[in-house]
């Protein structure tokens, strides 16, 4: 059943997946919380602070969905107001100042829609994030642990290396958003889910990412434990990379050149 | 030196005047209605004023011939022309529409780029098209701009932008979504190189390009009630069941935000142009 790109939407949906805060108490320890943009708010829908990577300090910024009903209206679902954003990115510039790594955790439908989020600038907040973390000269890791929506998702996924869980899905536009302004009906969405190559697979195919994380039930602890070390292994190599920012600049730039006719 | 003056934008221009063709009435000219203040207006008039209404408001317009009103005569050198969408994904119904929107705008993909001068000062330029899949950015708008902001960096030129987007384009998925990480990383090298670059919005920049680089300008200019926002509308609306306060989105709301420095109407887009690369030493502050 995997197989089928909508049921992939599904799975990375559903409540019992493991969230970002879920990730951040189980691969790191002496996790330290930190609040607010510095300009407006505290965005709940996404958690970020400094915590410790078998005992190095790294920075770690992550979407929250919540679990339980009352989670999820207080995380707003994982929709983050631009002020998340800028928290995160606040974040990333300590993080750079102290010599530190950053982790991001993705998990959003994406960047929360609503009338104050426009007058606050998430078009802007998003654009700002994309273009710092271009140059940001400490090493970025992101990963897709669930839903990852637009911008919203790209807005912490500008990174060195990029990784998805494999139920986790990474798209332009949700299918459901897709199919009804492409063909005006919204339960066409598995049809979209299909033409959207969504998945982890498609990702990588299309160099978009570097690794897929199996959810083969290897049991909790081993679970967590096997991304730990891929962290680990992954920082080792990113920490001496002398040319960190040019590699994650030619990262991006050679995105969709082969995939462009010259006439 | 001719002096600046910001003008608010025209509530109404002479009728007649030098910049509007002659009124034929007896002939049946073909007309335009302007959805700001329903009259009917003879297109010869409509170009004759830019493409903005005698009400003000500012007719959509396609990348050449906002081009012609911005560049000096024959100075367009355009680059990256040879670039077309291979429709990656496959995607159910795509091949169809790039070929109808090649024909509806005379264009390869949304967006013309080159160097060209402005009052004599040469820059770079890129103008979005919304005649072609409204502008929406695939693999080729991101190419073509990212292009752009690199040559601009080599050569050490300005850059100005005009867009106009739907947003990322979806028949090119997650490519198209990583055009806006890509273009970002161009437009910040070239930021960091010192020089300078000047966004015009137009109506509507919306989605995954003002989520990139219509808002990543030194210095935003918008025309006059255009819209500009990262949701739409309808789709805000929607989700929050909530009435949406009035000019929502607009350049006015924009400006009130504090997301864009200045509304600027068509017809004063030139000058003020040539005047700020003018005080930016032709954009390279060396
Ligand atoms: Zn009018």
């Amino acid at each position: 059943m995997n197989n089928i790109p909508y049921e992939r939407v599904k799975l990375a949906r559903l409540n019992t997946r493991p969230t970002g805060l879920d990730y951040v108490n189980n691969i790191f320890t002496n996790f330290i919380e930190f609040h607010g943009d510095r300009r407006f708010a505290d965005d709940s829908a996404i958690v970020a602070g400094v915590a410790r990577l078998d005992g190095k300090p790294v920075t770690v910024i992550a979407i929250e969905k919540g679990h339980l009903p009352k989670e999820r209206v207080m995380r707003n679902s994982g929709a983050p107001q631009p002020e998340g954003y800028r928290k995160a990115l606040r974040l990333m510039k300590q993080a750079e100042k102290f010599g530190r790594p950053v982790i991001c955790f993705i998990d959003t439908s994406g960047a929360f829609c609503g009338i104050e989020a426009e007058q606050r600038g998430q078009g802007q907040a998003i654009a700002e994030n994309l273009m710092e973390m271009s140059t940001l000269c400490v090493p970025i890791i992101s990963i897709l642990i669930g839903e990852g929506g637009s911008g919203g998702a790209l807005a912490l996924g500008v990174a060195d290396r990029v990784w998805m869980l494999q139920n986790a899905v990474y798209s332009v536009i949700s299918p459901e958003g897709c199919a009804s302004i492409l063909w005006k009906d919204s339960t066409q969405a598995e049809k979209a889910a299909d033409s959207l190559k969504l998945t982890a697979e498609d990702a990588k195919a299309f160099g978009i990412i570097e690794r897929i994380l199996s959810e083969q039930d290897i049991g909790e602890i081993a679970f967590y434990e096997r991304i730990k070390s891929l962290l680990n292994e992954e920082l080792k190599e990113l920490t001496v990379e002398p040319d960190l920012i040019q590699k994650r600049y030619d990262r991006f730039r050679k995105i969709g050149v082969k995939e462009i006719n010259k006439k | 030196m001719t002096k600046l003056k910001f003008l608010k934008p025209s509530n109404k221009l002479e009728e007649g005047g030098r910049m509007s063709a002659p009124i034929q009435n007896d002939v049946c000219e073909p007309e335009r209605n302007c959805p700001n203040c329903r009259k009917d207006i003879p297109l010869s008039r409509l170009w004759a004023n830019q493409l903005v209404c005698s009400c003000g408001h500012h007719f959509r317009m396609g990348a050449r011939e906002r081009l012609n009103i911005i560049i000096d005569n024959d100075s367009f050198c355009e680059l990256f022309t040879n670039l077309k969408s291979g429709n990656p994904l496959a995607f159910p119904g795509y091949k169809e529409k790039l070929s109808k929107a090649e024909q509806t705008s005379n264009e390869d993909d949304a967006v013309i780029c080159g160097t060209a001068l402005i009052n004599k000062q040469q820059c770079c330029v890129f103008v979005m098209d919304s005649n072609f899949m409204m502008g929406s950015m695939g693999t080729v708008v991101g190419e073509k701009i990212t292009s752009l902001f690199e040559y601009a960096k080599g050569y050490r030129l300005p850059v100005i932008g005009f867009t106009v987007s739907g947003g990322a384009r979806m028949q090119e998925g997650l490519l198209s979504l990583m055009q806006m990480a890509k273009t970002s990383a161009a437009v910040k090298q070239h930021s960091d190189a010192g020089l300078l670059y000047i966004a015009v919005l137009t109506d509507p920049t919306t989605g995954g390009v003002t989520a990139s680089f219509a808002m990543e300008a030194d210095i935003i200019l918008a025309e006059p009630s255009a819209i500009i926002g990262f949701a739409g509308a309808r789709v805000i609306e929607q989700t929050t069941k909530k009435a949406l306060p009035k000019e929502f989105q607009t350049a006015e709301f924009n400006l009130k935000h504090g997301f864009i420095d200045a509304i600027v109407p068509r017809r004063e887009q030139k000058a003020v142009l040539s005047e700020l690369l003018s005080m930016h030493n032709g954009g390279c502050n060396e």
